[in-house]
């Protein structure tokens, strides 16, 4: 049985490696969730890379259906064929256009399935994917053809909780939460994402860093993505370490901040408080 | 093989189900987590647990059922027995006060002042025994009988690494029934929502063009539909000053989260329990003001009234004539609750009072009674019951 580890490039945790062999081993989906910016999409990816499958990548929006992962049937294509008199037009398997999920059901190689971000669609869309994710399997009914998968995919599910998913769909995955690293995980990350940063620039960066995430009432807290940008913007500017070091704990206002703070209310926040923290301080 | 398990985790109150025990029993054969207890806890959570607002009652329950099963021969020294707290506590307190101070959360303070001690008290070395015997009764009471409080002193002890897991208790902030904010209350509110097609047709209606088309032997007929919006209507009612004061904070952050996930929502403020008289902005109460018989008038049956207040009061002010605090009442705040109730056809009452409270206070109890028992505490929870009463 193919089992997944982290890898030099992504490093999990070992419950995420737990949750995700438990999917490969029953072959259920598998849901996750988590602070945006802590890895989800990018753990479909890694899935895929270690164990040297496919990765098919179906991004839902707020108007994706679920009939669009299976099949879709173009109407209109026939209507103008049939108002051309195109041969074509007589046969209606040439207007189904195929989806995500029966590119994945009839791939000869096993594939990784990324839902991503599951929660942006329709209330009623996990609802739809019920019984084909279950027994992956559907029904074209058109072409009055049964599309079985020829190995079950892998499937992985993100989602950001904007809505709520309902309980027949979750009694069907496995569930994980990935939760923000501490530091010790985080330097790891760091260390697989940059191997030649500078130690002692990581660990002032990582000071900032943290320190920014406590700051209470921030809208959005940077999480692992963008300390990631923020460093990567760090070395393309060549900072010495000593430009991130405060002094005696006091908050500074971090080089580029702009990496790691997205939001006008919370840039002003941390402005306003390390105004204070100096003013404190002289 | 973990029936018990499982039952204790559908005791707490977790929606398991035999799909996932089957689940669970299922990787367990297929030797996902074997001989390992660490693998098992995280292949368990993943497979049972389905929303992180239930990951710390897992972690709880998971502790109670697995307790000391990888506990070294040599037991950790040097820290208290919890059963002896727990004698303690059961000395000290009556299960209803034990009840009362582990629903209030009020361990916050309690965890600290005991780390506090116990570091004190480490650093001296000397008589543990006597040091809870005086000083430390009450908050250990409280401590040795929460579940979570006894093994605080076992915090980074270097003994029980497979315990630790879970009794870190990580996901303590996702629990529904403690933790509101304005994000989370606007994925309970989403609830709500009711789509509907209203106004000007402008969306291309793609299956009836087709039906029609075909209907029409294939000479093009084009159709429209207007597009979807969020159709629901909310009629806000809430309470300010007085004692809402304590509760200031999570009413503006519902107050917010509503204003953002509704189109049509319309709020006024009143005192205690609404009268003849609703106002629409706090700062020019005394001067504008609106008949609440005009917003009956104004907002249909099909609006959904939500009121929002502690209602906390004399009982007064509910039942009597003129039993306002502010004003002369000419009739009773019960016929004012009653007229709002029958008029709109859904209808709740928010209380930001922690639920086990409720039974102190009269006041609260005429006022469920008025509203049917369609009064919610003001936690996710609650908001969730009360967004599915009022989509019913």
């Amino acid at each position: 049985m193919a089992a997944f580890r982290s890898t030099e490039r992504y490093i999990a945790s070992r419950d995420l490696e737990v949750a995700v062999n438990a999917a490969i081993a029953l072959q259920r989906p598998l849901l996750v969730k988590g602070e945006p910016g802590t890895g989800k999409t990018v753990l479909a990816h890694e899935v895929a890379r270690s164990l040297g499958y496919r990765l098919i990548d179906w991004h839902i929006k707020s108007t994706t259906k679920a009939q669009h992962g299976l099949y879709e049937y173009d109407a209109v294509a026939r209507l103008r064929d049939g108002q051309l008199g195109d041969p074509r037009v007589h046969d209606i398997a040439n207007y189904i256009v195929r989806g995500k999920l029966w590119e994945a059901f009839e791939s000869p190689d096993p594939v990784v399935v990324l839902i991503d971000e599951v929660d942006k669609a329709d209330i009623e869309f996990p609802n739809d994917l019920l019984l084909e994710l279950d027994r992956m399997q559907f029904h074209v009914y058109e072409t009055r053809q049964t599309v079985v998968a020829k190995r079950r995919p892998i499937v992985i599910i993100t989602s950001n909780n904007e809505k709520e998913l309902p309980d027949a769909f979750l009694r069907r995955c496995f569930f994980h939460y990935i939760r923000f690293p501490d530091r010790e995980t985080m330097e790891r990350i760091v260390q697989a994402h940059y191997p030649d940063l500078r130690k002692d620039l990581v660990r002032e960066a990582l000071n900032v860093f943290f320190q920014i995430r406590e700051v209470p009432g921030l809208k959005k807290k940077p999480a692992t993505s963008e300390l990631l940008d923020w460093l990567k913007l760090l070395m393309v500017e060549d900072l010495p370490p000593e430009a991130l070091r405060a002094k005696e704990g006091k908050l500074i206002i971090p080089p580029l901040y702009g990496a790691l703070l997205k939001n006008e209310q919370d840039v002003h926040l941390f402005e306003r408080l390390a105004f204070l923290s100096r003013r404190a301080g002289a | 093989m973990f029936a018990t398990f499982i039952l204790a985790l559908r005791q707490a109150g977790l929606p398991v189900s035999l799909t996932e025990y089957l689940t669970l029993l299922g990787a367990m054969k297929a030797r996902v987590a074997a001989y390992d207890l660490d693998d098992f806890y995280y292949l368990s959570r993943a497979a049972l647990v389905k929303d992180e607002r239930h990951l710390d009652r897992f972690d709880r329950i998971f502790g109670e059922v697995f307790r000391g099963l990888e506990r070294p021969p040599g037991a950790p020294e040097g820290e208290i027995p919890e059963e002896w707290l727990r004698l303690v506590a059961e000395k000290v307190l009556t299960p209803e006060e034990m009840a009362r101070i582990e629903a209030l959360g009020g361990f916050e303070a309690l965890m600290e002042t005991l780390r506090r001690r116990l570091a004190e008290q480490e650093g001296r070395h000397q008589g543990g025994s006597k040091w809870i015997g005086t000083g430390g009764t009450s908050p250990f009471g409280a401590y040795g009988y929460n579940p979570e409080g006894v093994r605080i002193g076992q915090d980074g002890s270097r003994h029980r690494r497979a315990v630790k897991v879970w009794d870190r208790r990580e996901f303590r902030d996702l629990d529904d029934d403690v933790e509101i904010g304005t994000r989370n209350m606007k994925i309970a509110l989403r609830r709500l929502r009711r789509f509907a097609r209203e106004g000007a047709a402008t969306e291309l209606d793609m299956p009836g063009t087709i039906r029609s088309t075909a209907h029409n032997a294939g000479t093009l007929d084009l159709r429209l539909v207007p597009e979807r919006r969020n159709a629901v209507k909310v009629l806000l009612l809430l309470d300010i000053g007085g004692s809402m004061d304590d509760h200031v904070r999570i009413s503006s952050e519902l107050f917010s989260a509503a204003r953002s996930e509704f189109k049509h929502l319309v709020h006024f403020y009143f005192h205690n329990c609404p009268y003849e008289r609703l106002w629409r902005s706090n700062r020019r109460r005394r001067d504008e003001t609106v008949p609440t018989a005009e917003v009956l008038r104004t907002y249909g049956p099909d609006y959904k009234l939500v009121i929002v207040g502690d209602a906390s009061m004399s009982p007064y002010e509910i039942t009597q004539v003129g039993g306002s605090v502010e004003h002369w009442n000419e009739e009773s705040g019960r016929a004012w609750l009653e007229r709002l109730t029958g008029h709109f056809r859904r209808s709740a009452w928010l209380n930001p009072v922690p639920q086990d409270f409720w039974g102190h206070t009269r006041s609260i109890g005429m006022v469920g009674e008025i509203m049917e028992g369609r009064m919610f505490p003001l936690t996710l929870r609650g908001l969730d019951d009360m967004a599915r009463e009022l989509v019913r």
